[in-house]
């Protein structure tokens, strides 16, 4: 077990389309996480960053872009990268200099703004980014391969379309509950199958929006919490940041083809299932020990996924989970009962500091209408491009 | 109207010896196989190789996903935004002697309901877009054991890149 440290405070700005800069929400989020961990900002003393790549060069900097918003006051400041686990590894960066001794409060931030639409590559000719091409040559789209990986539930374990519907229906339950989503209205299966086709066999409401939001976190050492009397602070345990190993065998975003195999290797999908492994490696404890989790639903179809690669079922077996009703508010492990993706659409830098937020909220019992009872250990999860992953677990 | 022909990609495939291939690369030392193409290194991680060969990749495989995009994606895709979208296919194919799965657009004609996972395809020349008076070629995949869809294909002698 590498080390605890705690979560101090937790803030958010509400997620939606609110056509403003993403310093204002990241700067809104920052100001409740410190209200809530009842710190005056002069008493931080190392910012990190989420980057987004969207906002120009502040947002390539997002370490100092939020310092200087809340005021310069001379802390230690870091931008991290890692498209969708740049919030996670912005929280490993910060548990890094707590556990080191670095630093006794942090705090992280993540904020966007995003575009209407599909996400897009940055301009120009770029002809050795896999990014730009599978853009250029295919028009592959995020959606597509959200698409690609649902289709292939369907042939290999019959997950149907209504199965993926499913999901949205759930998971609108917890956004309505959720002040903090974009989306706050019950869905049944019916608007689904109304939504047009985006990606076969994907529709509008199976694939996540994007949106504007912002999260923060202020983190410290268990000493610091205590200092600050928190008898029984919500804890972060561990935080996975492990990257695949080759060969890859599982087509992933943004590559046009997978890694060749040797001719005498099984070819499992490895990566996904060893990031939330080494999660559970480094706090010592199962998927039989939690009390919730928050997966990154980019699409309907890959919430089951995630199901299986944490291990809450066997492979082929997430749809049955979810008919079963163990993923639903009340069931056995509820899974997004923040309302996922599916009702926030996804902030890129903000979305794995969100994740931990709630589980922040659900832990200290504060969750209000999506409250899960007894919650005392949850798991956050998520994929991004080139090879980013990421797992978080807080205990209480 | 005899627009030039060029390849979107260079270096992606070739119709030389007039049979169309997907080019990869091959390490002289491990033999690991890559497409889009390494030149320089090998990825394996206990390779050391710097020697990369350059391969025809198989001409069939194996259907492994499928979809279809029913909107146009953004630039760079190269789309005339005053001309109506038609939607095209994408195909995720396996390869038995790679082992790799290798993207594509599905031949013109090719929809989604033309298609099943683990159905045999194979890889032919086609036509990505008109772009500023250049014709962009590319490939496409099709069923082998369809009838010939309805296509804008050409003679492969055409399509050399």
């Amino acid at each position: 077990m590498t080390g605890e440290v705690a979560v101090l405070g937790a803030g958010m700005h509400p997620w939606g389309k609110w056509g403003r800069g993403f310093v204002e929400y990241g700067t809104k989020a920052a100001r409740a996480a410190l209200a809530d961990a009842g710190l005056e900002w002069s008493a931080i003393q190392s910012v990190v960053g989420a980057n987004t790549v969207r906002c120009g060069y502040p947002g390539q900097v997002a370490g100092a872009t939020f310092a200087k918003a809340l005021g310069w006051q001379g802390a230690r400041v870091t931008s991290v990268y890692a498209a969708c686990a740049s919030g996670a590894r912005a929280i490993d960066t910060a548990r890094a200099q707590i556990l080191s001794g670095m630093a006794d409060t942090v705090l992280v931030v993540g904020a966007d703004a995003a575009p209407k639409g599909f996400f897009a590559p940055a301009g120009g000719d770029r002809p050795d980014d896999p990014d730009w091409l599978r853009f250029r040559v295919l028009g592959a789209t995020n959606p597509a391969y959200f698409a690609l990986w649902a289709r292939r539930r369907m042939a290999l374990y019959g997950d149907t379309a209504e199965d993926f519907a499913r999901v949205k229906v759930k998971n609108a339950v917890g956004g309505a509950a959720n002040p903090y989503a974009r989306y706050r209205s019950p869905v049944t299966a019916e608007e689904v199958a109304a939504s047009p086709v985006v990606a076969d066999p994907l529709r509008l409401l199976d694939i996540c929006a994007t949106s504007d939001g912002a999260a923060a976190l202020v983190l410290g050492s268990v000493e610091t919490a205590r200092r600050l009397g928190m008898a029984r602070p919500v804890r972060i345990r561990a935080v996975s940041s492990v990257s695949p190993t080759h060969p890859r065998t599982a087509l992933d975003l943004p590559d046009i083809a997978t890694d060749s195999a040797p001719p005498d290797s099984s070819v499992p999908d490895p990566f996904r299932p060893s990031i939330a492994r080494a999660a559970y490696e480094e706090a010592g404890l199962g998927p039989e020990d939690l009390s919730l989790a928050e997966v990154y639903d980019l699409s309907t179809a890959l919430e089951l996924e995630w199901y299986e690669d944490l291990g809450l079922c066997a492979p082929g077996e997430g749809a049955k989970l979810l008919r079963e009703g163990a993923t639903a508010p009340g069931g056995r492990i509820p899974v997004n009962p923040s309302g996922g993706l599916a009702s926030f659409g996804e902030a890129v830098p903000a979305q794995a500091i969100a994740q931990v937020c709630e589980l922040t909220w659900q832990l200290r019992g504060r969750a209000g209408g999506r409250q899960v009872d007894g919650a005392s250990a949850g798991i956050t999860v998520n994929q991004g491009l080139f090879g980013h992953g990421s797992s978080v677990v807080v205990v209480r | 109207m005899s627009a030039t022909r060029v390849p979107v990609v260079d270096g992606w495939f070739t119709a030389e010896g007039g049979e169309f291939r997907l080019l990869g690369t091959c390490c002289r030392d491990c033999g690991a196989v890559y497409f889009p193409r390494e030149d320089a290194f090998c990825r394996a991680p206990g390779c050391a190789g710097t020697e990369l060969a350059e391969v025809p990749l198989s001409r069939r495989g194996r259907v492994w996903s499928y979809t279809d995009g029913r909107y146009r994606p953004p630039a760079p895709y190269p789309s005339d935004p005053e001309r109506a979208w038609r939607p095209y296919t994408l195909v995720a194919v396996e390869l038995a002697t790679e082992r790799m799965v290798v993207l594509g657009q599905g031949a013109p004609g090719v929809t989604v309901a033309d298609l099943a996972v683990g159905m045999e395809v194979e890889v032919v020349p086609g036509v990505l877009a008109e772009e500023d008076g250049r014709t962009l070629t590319t490939w496409h995949w099709r069923p082998v054991s369809e009838e010939r869809p309805v296509s804008e294909e050409r003679p492969v002698s055409e399509e050399a890149s």
